[in-house]
């Protein structure tokens, strides 16, 4: 079994286009979508719906008021400012509430009980090439980290029984809780990056991260035409740092196109030149151990 | 002041693009104008002017240290904690903090019994204080890497922003969970940047259900328009939801942006895109 994460730092460098050609190359794939903010990828591939799991994002403290005395007890003990008195009223946030149940479990009347935030999903199911596995958090659910992991674990347990031994990982932007559950024991990961001096930015910031849990990177420069000059820059960093530069991809009218019509640059036409860099690099990608 | 929060689910549709170029227009006009960069896990906005640091404030949390000779292993901070940072063995008489997954909340000192929990802070990241014509104006979250949650930096970022100036440009980290939300929250209104492609378009919708649910007003602007199809547009137009401005696909405004630079300063037609986007959102508050 093979996890492959595709991260980026910065958003919108084309994560989720790259990973959906990768995917629908020769061979089969498990994919995760990791971004569970902004699941994208079942929109291009449709994927069957053969199982679903609620996820448990948190819980939030609602006060019942047919109990509550306004004694500040809570109010003093919160350490998400949270808890307020508004016009003589006990009022939780529901936005600031961690869901840490520390007011709950001090409230000296049991007037605070915790409710579980239970609207997110999992789903997994079959694609024209493998399977897929992706999570989609709720409008304003939080704990993104946690709902990746039960993505991940999904994903070797269908990779497991199914037999396909490559699980591809589509990442969030960032380079927080989600992004290092996204990373942490995977064994290859590629940073889509472009030519832009944001781009790069977030590129080294995530480098550091990978720094951190010790895992190696390719490097793919997306859009590389649209700025040569920081391209170049780019590609200098890797050779200084002793990373390795997959490949570069020129920015291309047809990824949108693609999109439109349900299709990865490999499906909508696997003999432009992008599909066929994209091809080599994905090669690249699986032969180096 | 009014606080503006410029969003987007999905990432690189253009946020800092929008919150940039509208806040060097807004100081242009002799606004006393704030810019925050919310994007604490990769901030970028502060490189697009010309600033000096003035204050850099570190931003902690705090977490337990156990007293090992106080502590009776009777396990209460451990059941009391929500996040599993307490990892405890009575008979072996192991306690071990594991500072990376707690949230600070201070639940185990109030649980222990014994007053074997003190706390110490560890950084989470800072906050820097910029000044642009000799006023602080442009403030930066910073979160260290390695740290799990942006949220705590974000909040301290946004409690620094001036009362007196007349308007905040927050610009928000993509996706629609904890630090977007943190972000927009404060926000008396949010612009919601978007391009027209399947993707942003998704995102687009997941980000709306959001605000529809903490009732926060927002309006949108479509970028690289003339890529991609109508949907956006036919779904604007059935929520009624305002389309504050079109900027149009342009490998030209790609070029100068990714060099660090700020359109409105390069090229004429841009300057009158964002007056005019300055103007909508004079007319939808009244007051600024």
């Amino acid at each position: 079994m093979t996890e492959i994460a595709v991260i980026s730092g910065k958003g919108g460098t084309g994560k989720s286009s790259i990973s959906a050609a990768f995917a629908t190359l020769n061979c089969k794939v498990v994919l995760a979508d990791c971004d569970v903010d902004a699941a994208n990828l079942y929109l291009i591939f449709n994927p069957s719906n053969e199982e679903d799991e609620i996820y448990i994002s948190g819980y939030k403290a609602v006060i019942d008021y047919s109990k509550c005395t306004n004694c500040r007890s809570c109010i003093n003990q919160c350490r998400f400012d949270a808890i307020s008195l508004i016009n003589d009223k006990t009022v939780i946030s529901e936005l600031a509430c961690d869901g840490c149940f520390l007011c709950s479990r001090i409230c000296p009347e049991n007037a605070i009980g915790m409710v579980p935030s239970n609207k997110s999903r999992m789903y997994s199911g079959s694609f024209r090439n493998g399977k897929m596995v992706y999570g989609r958090l709720a409008p304003g659910e939080e704990n993104s980290g946690k709902l990746v992991n039960m993505v991940r674990s999904k994903a070797k347990k269908i990779s497991g029984e199914s037999g396909i031994e490559t699980i591809l990982l589509d990442g969030p932007p960032g380079i927080g809780c989600p992004v290092i559950s996204t990373l942490t024991g995977v064994n290859k990961v590629v940073i889509v990056t472009e030519p832009s001096f944001s781009g790069i930015n977030d590129m080294q910031r995530v480098m550091e991260v990978l720094r951190k849990f010790n895992l190696r990177a390719f490097i793919v420069i997306n859009k590389y035409d649209l700025n040569v000059t920081l391209s170049a820059r780019i590609k200098e960093w890797c050779g200084q740092n002793g990373i390795e530069l997959a490949g570069q991809l020129p920015f291309d009218k047809n990824m949108v196109d693609a999109m439109i019509q349900g299709k990865s640059i490999i499906e909508y036409n696997p003999d432009l030149k992008i599909s066929k860099e994209i091809h080599k690099i994905w090669c690249k990608i699986l032969k180096t151990d | 002041m009014i606080k503006i929060a410029i969003a987007s689910g999905k990432g690189g549709t253009g946020k800092t693009f929008v919150a940039t170029n509208l806040f060097y227009t807004l100081l242009l006009k002799k606004y006393r104008a704030i810019l925050v960069d919310c994007d604490a896990e990769a901030p970028n906005a502060v490189a697009f002017f010309e600033t000096k640091e003035i204050e850099k404030s570190e931003v902690n949390q705090l977490v337990p240290v156990i007293d090992i000779n106080k502590c009776t292993f009777c396990g209460k901070c451990h059941e009391y904690c929500n996040y599993n940072a307490i990892f405890i063995l009575p008979p072996m008489k192991i306690i071990n903090v594991i500072e990376d997954l707690c949230h600070g909340c201070g639940a185990c000192s109030v649980a222990c019994i014994a007053d074997a929990i003190s706390e110490r802070p560890v950084s989470l990241g800072k906050v820097e204080t910029y000044s642009v014509n000799g006023l602080p104006a442009l403030f930066e979250a910073r979160m260290n890497i390695g740290v799990m949650s942006p949220v705590p930096v974000i909040k301290a970022a946004i409690k620094k922003i001036d009362n007196h100036a007349d308007i905040a440009i927050l610009d928000a980290p993509p996706g629609t969970s904890c630090p977007f939300i943190q972000t927009v929250s404060s926000a008396d209104y949010v612009i919601l940047v978007t391009e027209p492609t399947p993707f942003g378009f998704s995102d687009l919708k997941q980000s709306a259900a959001t605000l529809n649910k903490i009732n926060k007003p927002y309006g949108v602007i479509i970028n690289r328009a003339g890529l991609g199809d109508n949907s956006v547009y036919e779904w604007l137009k059935e929520n009624n939801t305002p389309l504050l401005l079109e900027i149009p696909f342009d490998k030209g405004i790609a070029s100068i942006y990714s060099n660090g630079q700020l359109l409105v300063k390069k090229n004429k037609k841009y300057k009158t895109l964002f007056n005019g986007l300055m103007k909508t959102i004079h007319q939808l508050f009244n007051t600024f």
